[in-house]
């Protein structure tokens, strides 16, 4: 069987709790694992705005998942979902490979606003004493 | 006399273009990706997808962001996969 890297993002109604939806969220991770999916990554951003209201509602949960997954499960998957009443919307994507790279670095925090700050942490402190040092001993 | 002859050469020279004429030249544009080395645009960041819309929420053309033909279609689709998570608006007024 085929497998791909995809990655689904789904939006649940605001009306459930916190703890209801990750349940419910939970539950998709499950289905992928037990049928025969390497989920790689989940991601829970919680309650969000949302650009335009869906159903009227003006607020969502936003969930993402990255898995590995034979070709054929991702029908059942988006059946299932689009017969869950408490979600809005979801959106399934095959993750290219320079995809699968963006998410991983992503991951470990070296993209966007947090690049630079994750950059110093990765580094050592020594280089940084070193030049200290340098600057005070000529004084 | 001759050191203020050569002066006074030099100032016509200098006449010649009353405007700069690097005026009239434009900074050529460029693919910001390629530029980069960005290879993938990820729909799940609207505020890098921001710069590529205007103020309706439509997508900016080529002619105006500089994208290679190449990334300006992957920063189509991101976009448009934004609209469907409701990430960004399918229609607005003063989004910036």
């Amino acid at each position: 069987m085929n497998t791909a890297q995809y990655e689904t993002t789904l939006i649940l109604t605001p009306e459930r709790s916190d703890s209801e939806a990750g349940k419910l969220v939970k539950g998709y991770a499950k289905f992928l694992k037990t049928s025969g999916a390497k989920v790689i990554h989940e991601e829970t951003w919680g309650i969000r705005n949302l650009a335009y209201p869906i159903r009227k509602k003006n607020t969502g949960y936003y969930f993402t998942m990255e898995y590995e997954a034979p070709t054929d499960l991702l029908a059942t998957l988006e059946l299932n979902l689009k017969r869950d009443e408490s979600v809005l919307r979801f959106l399934t994507v095959k993750l290219d490979k320079y995809a699968i790279d963006y998410n991983e670095r992503r991951r470990k925090g070296l993209i966007g606003r947090d690049k630079v700050a994750a950059a110093e942490a990765a580094v050592p402190a020594e280089p940084v004493v070193q030049t200290e040092t340098a600057g005070e001993q000529p004084s | 006399m001759k050191p203020s002859n050569t002066a006074q050469k030099g100032y016509n020279k200098d006449i010649k273009f009353l405007a700069s004429p690097k005026l009239g030249m434009r900074k050529k544009k460029y693919c910001r990706f390629k530029k980069s080395g960005i290879r993938y645009i990820d729909y799940k960041d609207p505020d890098f997808l921001l710069k590529f819309l205007n103020e309706q929420g439509k997508i900016l053309p080529r002619r105006l962001s500089g994208n290679s033909l190449k990334y300006q279609r992957k920063v189509a689709t991101a976009i448009k996969r934004a609209r469907h998570i409701a990430l960004l608006p399918y229609v607005t007024d003063l989004m910036k």
